[in-house]
């Protein structure tokens, strides 16, 4: 098992220096830069120039990638040229912002995906299994910008039920630990900073949480339907265990394996699904930080390491899902 | 009182837009305690859904069950479904063709012999698992205590029936249905599963409805022998009357097409020309007629019925005739 992840995380160690040129050269492809929106569109060619030259932008492409590496080694990230400020203490504010949505929606999305796959499955063919194919679909084929602006406008503006964006109250003079906003509420015991960051998190997170809930309750539903035809329910039953039993010890221990590595894939759509929904609630996560940082001001050294770290999380989380299934099915042994 | 009476049993698949198909056909049957009983029959003539209606594991939707199940006098189909959820496992036990499919892959050997006299005994998790083992050591499997926390796969084809074996026998139920239960297995193993169940059943007294297609299967096994053809009876016979003297054409088919220790060498099976699909409907006629070298007039037109004979029951207007002196 040690070796399977230190073998596995030697792979991403490749995939993130391979993805790391991608990126870089990506950025500096695209048309106008930094220096452009720091500017403005009448600086003085001399101006500029100087500029350019401060940031290193006039090396050649390879020579920048070299600098920017063993900056990046020995844990120097740069600083925004938009802002100033460090990349670290922007990725220190987004990167909880981002992690808390997207479990959030994840709780939604499983909490409710498996029990609602599971009976759709039990009642194919009827009601509940009929409600579940079309709810699906919308869920899967709304789109999260219109969902999102949808909700907020239902339970914000008309019904007052949540607050419109931002993720905790102004004047709640929370303490930070770790960025976690519900995490640290729990930490200090402050119940009512935890409280609201809760309730700050719900519509976004049920925005998010749309497309993998209706995807976890169809391949809960189809994997329930396969394991329900399995011999080995039929010995459960003959057994004369109780419903529950089956249910849980039988049915759902097996029909649950593939909706594990669903988990895994689903945080790539989380991920992409967060910089809509962060715009939308005004949620200054990862996803705010990208939208910001590549209009207008090409904001290279942000933008760079928010999509790295975009990337690790996908890794880290397909990892953990590869590993996790290992533990639940014994026949499986990880590569 | 027969510990098992089953009396005009009919399980009838019905799926809205299809013609219904009659899989079992007011089929009757009894089992004495402690006695072996062979239901005999080609694949498809509805062996195993006899079987899973006894247990009451037909699926609800699109199946209507008729007659009745009578389990020392009690009728079974007419049990609510969660007062036949306490009988199963513990008044009947039953193993079923494939070990490997058969067995949870995720739950540890162990836990799966020992849920079961959990469910019916009371017994805590720790004191169940101690009573697993006992059971994995008496169906002759080594190494009980390793056992208990493998799974499935790690262990062999013939273990895994043994086991199989064990869950169904753990409550010590007065009955064991076993569903081709070497169908799956090495001819090697065949045998040693064969012994141990007669073993069994014979030490505990458990009475055992053994389903097979093999007539070689039944040979060591049954007391009295059931034989089947699409959905009913044909014939019904002591193990001895019906090896010796068949009198059903089918039966008489059945063990021309079945290898004998005492047949000549280099001797041609002769199986049974055609198949269950050239059937014609049992309301007009004998349903095996077509397939039958002795068939004549009075086997078409109207359902042949299942008579009393000397050795037991036949449904045949034109038996195989009796050999002289037996
Ligand atoms: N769930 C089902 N739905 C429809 N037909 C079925 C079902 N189960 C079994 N049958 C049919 O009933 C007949 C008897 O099946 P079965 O009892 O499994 O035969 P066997 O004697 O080989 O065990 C077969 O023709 C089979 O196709
Ligand atoms: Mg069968």
């Amino acid at each position: 098992m040690l070796r399977v992840i230190v073998r596995r995380l030697l792979q991403l160690a490749v995939t993130l220096f391979a993805l790391s040129i991608l990126v870089f050269v990506w950025l500096r492809s695209l048309p106008g830069g930094p220096v452009d929106a720091m500017l403005g569109d009448r600086a003085t060619p001399e101006r500029r120039a100087l500029l350019v030259k401060a940031l290193g932008y006039d090396q050649p492409i390879l020579v920048q990638y070299w600098r920017f590496l063993q900056r990046t080694l020995v844990g120097d990230f740069g600083a925004s040229t938009r802002s100033g400020d460090s990349v670290l203490s922007v990725l220190g504010r987004a990167f909880p912002a981002t992690i808390e949505l997207t479990v959030a929606a994840m709780i939604i999305a499983v909490g409710l995906g498996v029990p609602l796959g599971y009976l759709a499955a039990r009642y194919r063919g009827r009601m509940p299994d009929n409600l579940s194919v079309v709810g699906t679909l919308v869920g899967i084929s709304i789109p999260i910008f219109f969902l999102g602006y949808l909700l907020k406008d239902v339970f914000t503006q008309h019904l007052h039920w949540f607050p419109p964006s931002g993720r905790i109250s102004i004047g709640m003079d929370n303490t930070h630990v770790t960025g976690f906003f519900v995490l640290d509420g729990i930490l200090t015991r402050e119940w009512d900073a935890s409280a609201d960051a809760i309730w700050h998190l719900i519509l976004p997170a049920a925005t998010l949480a749309t497309i993998p809930l209706a995807v976890i309750v169809r391949i809960t539903r189809a994997s329930v339907l396969d394991v329900l035809n399995e011999d080995y329910v039929r010995t459960a039953e003959a057994k004369g265990l109780r419903a529950k039993v089956v249910r849980q010890r039988h049915v759902l221990r097996n029909a649950l394996l593939p909706v594990v590595t669903t988990i895994g894939l689903q945080t790539g759509a989380l991920l992409a699904g967060a910089v809509l929904t962060e715009k939308v609630f005004n949620w200054g996560g990862l996803g705010t930080e990208i939208t910001n940082s590549i209009s207008g001001s090409r904001d290279y050294p942000v933008l760079q390491a928010v999509l790295m770290l975009a990337a690790i999380v996908f890794i880290v989380v397909n990892l953990l899902v590869d590993l996790s299934y290992a533990v639940i099915d014994p026949r499986v042994r990880v590569r | 009182m027969p510990l098992l009476d089953v009396q005009d049993l009919s399980v009838v698949f019905a799926r809205r837009g299809e013609k219904p198909f009659t899989a079992v056909d007011n089929l009757s049957f009894t089992v004495e305690p402690g006695q072996t009983v062979g239901l005999v029959g080609e694949s498809g003539c509805g062996k195993s859904v006899t079987s899973l209606a006894i247990m009451g594991l037909l699926p609800r939707r699109g199946v209507r069950v008729s007659g009745r199940v009578l389990f020392e006098g009690a009728d079974l189909l007419a049990l609510r479904p969660e007062d036949m959820r306490d009988r199963r496992g513990r008044d009947i036990g039953m193993i079923f063709q494939d070990p490997l499919s058969s067995l949870n892959p995720v739950v540890p050997i162990g836990l799966q012999v020992a849920e079961v006299v959990e469910r019916h005994f009371g017994r805590t998790r720790k004191a169940a698992m101690v009573e697993a083992r006992d059971l994995l050591d008496a169906v002759g499997i080594p190494d009980p205590q390793r056992r208990l926390k493998e799974y499935p796969h790690q262990i062999s084809g013939g273990m895994r029936q043994r086991a199989l074996i064990a869950i169904a026998l753990a409550c010590k139920p007065r009955l064991l249905i076993a569903d081709e239960p070497t169908t799956a297995l090495d001819v090697t193993i065949q045998a040693q599963i064969l012994t141990l169940l007669r073993q069994l059943v014979v030490d505990s007294d458990t009475a055992l409805v053994l389903i097979t297609h093999d007539l070689g299967v039944v040979a060591g096994l049954c007391d009295v022998v059931n034989v089947l053809y699409a959905g009913k009876v044909v014939e019904t016979g002591t193990r001895h009357d019906l090896f010796a003297n068949p009198r059903h054409p089918y039966t008489h088919g059945l063990l021309g097409s079945v290898p004998r220790l005492d047949s000549p060498r280099g001797e041609r099976l002769t199986p049974i020309r055609g198949s269950v699909a050239d059937n014609i409907p049992w309301a007009e006629g004998c349903a095996f007629a077509p397939r039958c070298d002795r068939v004549n007039d009075a086997c078409i037109g109207d359902t042949v019925p299942l008579e009393a004979a000397p050795h037991g029951r036949l449904r045949c207007t034109n038996p195989v005739p009796q050999e002289v002196g037996v």
